[in-house]
């Protein structure tokens, strides 16, 4: 029985094409990424149909952690410097001015926030610092540094006001911080969430199909 | 493309009697470097954060000292949502009965079946939605029924302090139905 050779043929592929493709789509995703930086309170935000993509300048942002301890954090050097100094005036809190403005966020009580800046910025982090006590609402500390923000921005455009709170952070932090806000004439506040897909056949959802501006 | 020329250059021919070099392959298996370069994508594709932050915003009301200041509603087109503990969900249309029989409980996935068939019965203009989250709840379950309000293109809703009957309820509510499981 004779059968008929087939030729043979090589297997190896010509890969210059492929190794092309992947390096250009290496390059992409190199360029295009940006790390997220180190938190030093790690926070899981919700998820929300929002649209609208957070600032990322010229923030207020009040953070919740998972255990409802409640963290300030801030951009501005200079309104951070004016914080600082009012504190100093008008409590008496001895806090170097300097490590205040280059602290990320404040998360401690008024009397021993000139410890917390006094802190190395790797020390800083967010499970074993005390944050600002908000839950006693006769003593609602968040007040007092609301009121400071109000006054650091007299005069210029108002902060964009951002909140991010946890998953599992439980209402009454968020409670407090909302009192915090309300009784410093602060009403319009933004909430950080992960961007989430409109559910199908929903009134928003035929909304946006008809091409409907959305209220913000 | 990954052949290099290499017929020697200049073109001038060896004399007689030069021996010419062998001529080695230039051809470079790129397999290894394939491998490589997708290991790296791969690795920035998970790393990578597309997705950007949003925001969602709320405009709070300011609190009305005086109760004539303070926003009335009819009560027909009231519907009241109540955020328990575990994701729980209760809810009550109009004003709560004395014996608590519109007191009814739900969950996430079912309120936006709740909502929509409250918005198909009442007047536009009349339909508020009173959100009364407990101390329970958490951050989370207010966002989400945030949320809900936006899916459903629900306009007036307010995030309203709880009562102590209405928390009350609410643990009784949850105790029988861990009793009931």
């Amino acid at each position: 029985m004779g059968r008929a050779k087939l030729p043979r043929k090589s297997t190896s592929i010509d890969m210059t094409a492929m190794c092309d493709v992947a390096f250009l789509l290496l390059s992409f995703f190199i360029l295009t990424t940006k790390f997220k930086p180190a938190e030093a309170i790690a926070v899981t935000t919700p998820n929300s149909v929002a649209a609208k993509v957070a600032p990322d300048k010229d923030f207020v942002m009040v953070i919740i952690d998972k255990d409802g301890k409640v963290f300030l954090s801030m951009d501005d050097e200079n309104k951070k410097e004016f914080i600082a100094n009012a504190l100093n005036n008008t409590k008496n809190l001895n806090i170097n001015v300097q490590a205040f403005k280059k602290a990320n966020f404040f998360g401690a009580p008024l009397s021993s926030i000139a410890s917390f800046v006094a802190l190395p910025e790797d020390q800083r982090k967010g499970g074993n610092l005390p944050g600002i006590p908000v839950q006693d609402t006769a003593n609602n500390e968040l007040l007092t540094w609301m009121r400071l923000v109000n006054e650091a921005y007299q005069g210029n455009k108002a902060p964009n006001l951002l909140m991010k709170g946890d998953n599992l952070a439980k209402y009454p932090s968020f409670k407090a911080v909302i009192d915090a806000f309300k009784k410093n004439d602060f009403l319009k506040f933004q909430m950080v969430t992960n961007p989430e897909a409109v559910p199908v056949g929903t009134d928003l959802w035929k909304a946006n199909q008809t091409g409907e501006k959305r209220e913000e | 493309m990954a052949e290099m020329d290499t017929s020697g250059g200049g073109g001038h021919k060896k004399g007689p009697g030069v021996k010419k070099g062998k001529k080695l392959s230039t051809r470079v298996d790129l397999t290894p470097m394939v491998d490589l370069g997708f290991l790296l994508i791969t690795f920035f594709i998970f790393t990578t954060t597309m997705s950007q932050p949003t925001a969602m915003k709320l405009f709070l009301p300011k609190d009305a000292d005086k109760p004539e200041d303070q926003n009335k509603a009819k009560e027909s087109g009231v519907i009241t949502v109540l955020l328990g503990k575990d994701n729980n969900v209760f809810y009550y249309e109009g004003q709560l009965d004395n014996s608590a029989s519109n007191f009814k409980s739900s969950n996430f996935k079912d309120i936006r079946g709740v909502l929509l068939d409250k918005k198909s019965r009442t007047n536009e203009k009349d339909l508020v939605v009173i959100i009364k989250p407990s101390s329970e709840c958490t951050y989370r379950n207010v966002i989400d029924i945030l949320d809900e309000m936006s899916i459903n293109v629900l306009k007036k809703y307010a995030l309203v302090d709880i009562l102590k009957i209405e928390e009350d309820l609410i643990k009784v509510s949850e105790q029988n139905a861990t009793g009931a499981n």
